[in-house]
């Protein structure tokens, strides 16, 4: 896959606009025009951004655990030649949310999300007994402050 | 930045919640659509989400790069382990990096698990994200008692995270 190309706009908008868009009732307007753009002209840079793939969203990003649900990052080793099988049973479940394979003896790892915290438990039960391996539960003890931006 | 508040949040919150948490219309008054789906008015959609906004709730707003998209193409999550009565201090300044994108403490286990600090770096390619491990080692100095990075290989699943249904 190519990067996309961005211009000095597209940059600017990425850079400047991951926190902070405005809560107000015209807020491309009020964005826009500290980058120099019309509400108009924002909005369909926004749009383009997002139809070529350079954002993944536009909107805001909720804080899972305040609004009561459980969340947790959990890992577990698969076999070499159960691997797939394994990502199948793991994915069949909807409260996980991401899994990534990673180069590691623990070669899976996956966030689990749930309604209620005691959720979480069970689902590492219901997975470790579908997939006859230990599932390691790993929840963050404590999470911290990371800048706002990611420059590009 | 780790208090749960538990900010409570009535029907008309978790409305637009549900409105949201896919992400804001594309229209000039993105508001007036959250309000009309939730049914009320265009103000209190923006005071509501003004309150999440200042209790934590909404961690931010605005747009969320696909770094993958963007050319970092290397996604290492670095595990370190460091001594438990400094992780406070060393994971604030870990967390300050801008190749930082996570940064957490999270508990081990032994034995084959001593890591108790995580932090997910991003990397055009993987050298340049080991380069950032090898700035975070600085950092860490003595306090370093062994790390790795664990290099994604694929992503097996990447559904949004549904708050609400």
């Amino acid at each position: 896959m190519t990067p996309v190309d961005l211009d000095d706009m597209d940059r600017a908008i990425i850079n400047g606009l991951q926190g902070g868009f405005p809560l107000c009732e015209d807020p491309f307007v009020k964005a826009g025009a500290a980058l120099g753009l019309s509400g108009e002209e924002l909005l369909s840079r926004i749009s383009g951004l997002l139809d070529r793939g350079a954002l993944s969203r536009f909107g805001p990003l909720y804080n899972a655990e305040m609004m009561g649900g459980g969340l947790t990052l959990a890992a577990l080793k698969a076999p070499d030649d159960r691997f797939d099988e394994i990502a199948d049973q793991v994915n069949s479940f909807a409260e996980v949310a991401h899994n990534y394979a990673r180069d590691d003896d623990y070669n899976m790892w996956f966030v689990i999300a749930t309604e209620t915290p005691g959720r979480i438990d069970q689902v590492i039960g219901e997975i470790e007994a579908l997939t006859g391996l230990t599932v390691t539960n790993m929840p963050k003890i404590e999470e911290f402050f990371i800048g706002l931006r990611f420059e590009v | 930045m780790n208090k749960n508040l538990n900010m409570p949040l009535d029907y008309i919150d978790r409305g637009i919640i549900k409105a949201t948490q896919a992400g804001l219309g594309l229209s000039l008054r993105p508001y007036d659509t959250v309000a009309m789906e939730v049914g009320v008015d265009t103000g209190e959609v923006i005071r509501r989400m003004k309150r999440m906004r200042d209790a934590g709730v909404i961690r931010r707003l605005g747009v969320v790069p696909n770094h993958y998209a963007l050319g970092y193409k290397a996604n290492g999550m670095t595990v370190w382990d460091v001594p438990d009565d400094k992780i406070a201090d060393l994971g604030a300044r870990i967390g300050a990096l801008d190749f930082v994108s996570h940064c957490y403490h999270r508990p081990r286990h032994l034995p084959d698990w001593p890591y108790n600090l995580f932090c997910m770096v991003h990397g055009h390619d993987r050298d340049e994200a080991e380069r950032h491990a090898g700035e975070i080692a600085v950092i860490l100095g003595a306090d370093n008692r062994g790390h790795k990075t664990l290099f994604s290989t694929r992503i097996l699943k990447k559904s949004g995270l549904r708050l609400v249904a």
